[in-house]
């Protein structure tokens, strides 16, 4: 016998804390299958958020810090300067990263800090209870939306690929999506040449991975992977927003 | 011989996202078990049928599934 798929040595034996059919799940598989494949579990910290995923630290198998309040990159940014060969990416949610901790990201950014960041992007806060967030899409009901965001009054969303893509310090930016096993590998070799990135010293990478949110979008899991699909990918369209690598090529 | 495919029934949330991939439809929800954490667990439903694409275990977010090629 051979073995096709087994659960990553990255992760650890703690049961997680996510709802069921939570594409936390996936992410953090991908996260932890990457680390793995490049061999460098050993110099690697990570920073978990605020969120649903503030326990992150008690499922990756790597150093890990716990950075309350979307300033995950500023934590980040310390342990980059202070361990040189430290391998550092943060994982956070949009709540966490693009309302309270925007200035924190956008500054790590354009510092064009060596660090990774993996932004879960479920349009919600979740683990506060489904309040809308600065992802949350026009006319989405939330607990703080529930006639549907309203852009007159709360604005639009944010687009923080596109955002980031625009500043010289970030190295390489991508969306992609968990929905689907050909997004899920797609995902994963985002998430991979991400971290190649840290490792060579390139500087700022984001991947933003568009993730559901079953418990507050009120949907089955495998309705939610339908309703990201067809509501999240029009607004926030896959694929690279910048790569150095491939302008130097050019 | 057939493939193996090993789901760890106490980690399995019964979210039914395996279900949703499986190729040949052979990943099902046993309503009949229940784990200590009170989900109905995956499994499967008929093994000769399995190719071993691990879809299945892919799209598992709680890393339940083990895959294995004879
Ligand atoms: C400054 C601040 N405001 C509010 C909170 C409360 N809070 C904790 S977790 C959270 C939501 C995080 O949501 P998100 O980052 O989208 O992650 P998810 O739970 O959806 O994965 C909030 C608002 C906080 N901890 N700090
Ligand atoms: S509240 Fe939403 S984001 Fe949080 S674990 Fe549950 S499904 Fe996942
Ligand atoms: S390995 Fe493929 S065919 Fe076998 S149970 Fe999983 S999804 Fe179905
Ligand atoms: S995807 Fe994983 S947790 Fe969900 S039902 Fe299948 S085995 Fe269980």
């Amino acid at each position: 016998m051979t073995t096709v798929y087994e659960k990553s040595k990255m992760l650890t034996d703690a049961p997680m804390s996510y709802c069921p059919g939570c594409t936390h799940g996936i992410i953090h598989k991908l996260v932890a299958e990457s680390i793995s494949e490049l061999g460098v579990e050993g110099r690697t910290v990570g920073v978990a958020p605020v969120g649903c995923s503030v326990m992150a630290y008690n499922f990756f198998a790597c150093d890990m810090v716990q950075a309350p309040h979307g300033r995950a990159p500023a934590v980040a940014t310390g342990l980059a300067r202070a361990l040189p060969e430290g391998v550092i990416f943060t994982y956070q949610g949009d709540g966490d990263l693009a309302a309270i901790g925007t200035a924190e990201t956008v500054h790590a950014a354009s510092r064009g800090e060596n660090i990774v960041i993996i932004f879960v992007n479920n349009a919600i806060y979740g683990m506060t209870g489904g309040q809308m967030a600065p992802t949350t899409l026009p006319g989405q009901v939330t607990q703080t939306s529930p006639y549907g965001r309203d852009v007159k009054t709360a604005g639009y969303p944010i687009r923080i690929c596109e955002m980031l893509a625009t500043l010289d310090g970030t190295a390489y930016a991508e969306r992609v999506s968990v929905n689907s096993v050909p997004n899920i590998r797609k995902a994963k070799k985002a998430i991979k040449k991400a971290f190649e990135n840290q490792i060579a010293g390139r500087g700022f990478s984001i991947v933003e991975v568009l993730s559901t949110c079953p418990t507050n979008w009120g949907l089955t899991p495998v309705e939610a992977l339908k309703w990201l699909e067809e509501n999240m990918t029009p607004y926030y369209p896959l694929g690279v927003y910048k790569d150095i690598t491939a302008e130097e090529g050019k | 011989m057939a493939n193996r495919v090993t789901v760890n029934e106490q980690i399995c949330k019964g979210c039914g996202l395996c279900t949703s991939v499986c190729p040949k439809k052979i990943m099902v929800i046993d309503r009949d078990k229940l784990n200590a954490k009170g989900y109905n667990p995956a499994t499967v439903s008929d093994i000769e049928k399995c190719i071993a694409c691990a879809m299945c275990a892919i799209m598992c977010p709680d890393s339940a599934i083990k895959v294995e090629k004879e």
